[in-house]
């Protein structure tokens, strides 16, 4: 089986445009910072240096992203930021997809008055615009702790996923390797792990990849407002616009955090987008 | 038509219902009231009267009927924090909003539907490779990121434009009314650039992949067997088709410009909808709060109503489902 995963995942780099492995390279070394941003930062990230001699410093070779107005590296701080970004990111769109990928298995499988009532509640749940939806949460909860956080984003965030679980696993379920399975006796259970999940997994697949992108826009975009992830912990979102702050005068403070945000979001709809064409025969046509 | 018109009528009602019962609970689910703040001289007792008087000791499903009653009669409670009833708060700021995100809609669509329809029409040209590269960059681009590099720019560095709020505070009141009309499009650049540029970035790539899914089609391989030329082609044929899908994204657009909107209001203090929940949250104004966060999920449901009817009234397809 290990084998089979090494030659598709050689075969999947082999399909991919080089853009695409550009920055799925750049994704893994930002993901390897991320990790080893304990080993890696100079400083530690709530350290205050010398709140006199280095407060609101310019980028140099000592603190090549600068320092904030409490003195602090940001290059540090951009480091152990991507641990929270990414974490909350990855983890809440990880969430997300468990929990779509079963709701659409689930209401594939089970047809019927089931399905349709579980179609309604969906149809309700995305009704509700997400941003404000979580707005308003965060805004009574405040501050909210990150797993917090985390669980909320990513069970606000499977809606879309479940919908397409759902229609793809009710094609596979026609077709005939399915219906050889029901008809040898295989239960509902070993139908939807066996025989459905691995044959919805691409829209999954494209769904987690352009997730992680739109949560890490969404964490800064809520800790923006004051109703994200809170100081002192470092978040790319709490870092720019901690930044914004004093920006004109200290503009370092929010173009880095900033840039990381953007190169990270690009690099995850890159890949997105490339793995969306490899995967899905459907885009084989007009590709 | 009517039958899908009125089916479609009452999932919105629906909805709003529905968010207006999920602003209930979770007012009640948070913890602690309007009374339970923090301050030595201010007894129990004291508080305790506060509650009768505003009703928080009755039963909750009576404040949950006398709050469904109040908010279907347009009552959305108090703001603490503005001291006006917060429909009179929300009165003056949901134009301005409203405005915005008409203005970046009406641009972006035409734009964007344009931009889509060059990549998609010149493929393999170096100018469709940029522009798509340009679109994917602009997509993916945060636009509250993009609301700050356009007031670093050109606020701050090349100080064309004001760097926020919707009139000149100062001035405005005694300039003509030509000057009061160039002064209030002068304030409206910056904040209508962010948010229509990411808009257009992504109507263009939706175009170009609703077109993509056209181009092979056999009806457009008929039109130009016939010997149709390709701005016909194109125009008449494979646009028509490939623009259905742009109705439906103009219902979804609009939640992601009124999310958007926050934002870029807050950035460049337009005195809308998202600088006032964000206001209210630093004040801890709940009743404000969950009365945006309510219209906004009202506008959200009536937009994608709109776009629902719009569909059906392109697409006799849809009605029939």
């Amino acid at each position: 089986m290990f084998a089979d995963l090494n030659a598709g995942a050689r075969r999947l780099w082999a399909g991919l445009p080089l853009p695409a492995r550009v920055a799925l390279v750049v994704l893994a070394l930002l993901y390897a910072l991320a990790i080893a941003a304990p080993a890696v930062a100079p400083y530690l990230p709530s350290e205050q240096l010398d709140i006199v001699a280095l407060k609101d410093q310019g980028p140099s070779w000592a603190h090549p992203f600068g320092t904030d107005r409490y003195s602090r590296d940001l290059l540090t701080r951009v480091l152990y930021g991507a641990r929270v970004s990414l974490a909350v990111a990855t983890l809440a769109v990880l969430m997300s997809a468990v929990v779509g990928t079963a709701y659409g298995l689930v209401a594939a499988t089970a047809g019927g008055f089931v399905d349709a009532v579980m179609m309604r509640l969906l149809d309700a749940m995305l009704s509700i615009p997400r941003v404000l939806l979580l707005i308003a949460m965060l805004a009574l909860w405040n501050p909210v702790p990150l797993p917090a956080l985390v669980a909320l984003l990513g069970l606000t965030g499977w809606f879309e996923v479940s919908r397409l679980v759902r229609a793809e696993a009710l094609s596979v379920r026609e077709r005939d390797f399915v219906v050889a399975a029901r008809s040898l006796g295989a239960g509902a259970g070993r139908l939807m792990l066996r025989h459905l999940l691995p044959n919805v997994l691409v829209p999954v697949i494209v769904f987690t990849t352009l997730g992680v992108a739109n949560i890490i826009v969404l964490e800064a975009g809520l800790s923006f407002l004051g109703v994200g992830v809170h100081e002192p912990v470092p978040s790319w979102g709490t870092l720019f616009f901690d930044g914004t702050e004093a920006f004109v005068g200290t503009w370092w403070s929010a173009l880095f955090p900033g840039a990381a945000i953007v190169a990270t979001v690009l690099c995850f709809n890159i890949v997105g987008d490339a793995l969306r064409r490899v995967l899905d025969p459907r885009h084989l046509r007009s590709a | 038509m009517a039958r899908f018109v009125a089916a479609r009528l009452a999932h919105a009602i629906v909805v709003c219902f529905l968010v207006t019962t999920v602003a209930f609970l979770l007012l009640h689910a948070a913890p602690g009231d309007p009374f339970s703040f923090d301050h030595p001289r201010i007894s129990a007792d004291i508080r305790d009267l506060w509650r009768a008087e505003f009703g928080y000791d009755r039963p909750l499903l009576e404040q949950y009927a006398r709050y469904l009653g109040s908010v279907a009669r347009g009552k959305l409670g108090f703001s603490h924090s503005l001291h006006i009833p917060v429909g009179e708060a929300l009165a003056g700021a949901i134009p301005r909003t409203l405005g915005l995100m008409g203005l970046a809609l009406a641009l972006s669509f035409p734009f964007g539907i344009w931009l889509g329809v060059f990549e998609a029409r010149r493929r393999a040209s170096a100018s469709a490779r940029v522009a798509n590269a340009a679109s994917l960059v602009m997509a993916s681009l945060p636009n509250f990121w993009i609301a700050l590099m356009l007031l670093l720019g050109f606020a701050y560095w090349l100080p064309l434009f004001p760097a926020g709020g919707i009139v000149d505070v100062l001035m405005h009141d005694y300039m003509s009314p030509g000057q009061a009309l160039a002064d209030r499009a002068r304030h409206l650049v910056l904040p209508l650039v962010a948010l229509t540029l990411v808009a257009t970035a992504v109507v263009a790539r939706f175009q170009r992949a609703a077109l993509q899914d056209t181009l092979p089609a056999d009806f457009v391989r008929t039109a130009r067997a016939k010997g149709v030329d390709d701005r016909a082609v194109i125009g008449r044929h494979a646009l028509r088709n490939a623009l259905l899908p742009m109705i439906t994204l103009g219902g979804l657009a609009f939640p992601a410009l009124l999310s958007g909107a926050v934002f870029v209001e807050k950035i460049f203090t337009w005195p809308g909808m998202g600088l006032l929940v964000t206001n209210a949250i630093g004040a801890r104004d709940y009743p404000l709060v969950l009365a945006a966060v309510q219209l906004g999920a009202f506008m959200v449901a009536a937009g994608s109503l709109l776009a629902d009817v719009a569909y059906g009234m392109a697409d006799p397809r849809i009605r029939v489902r």
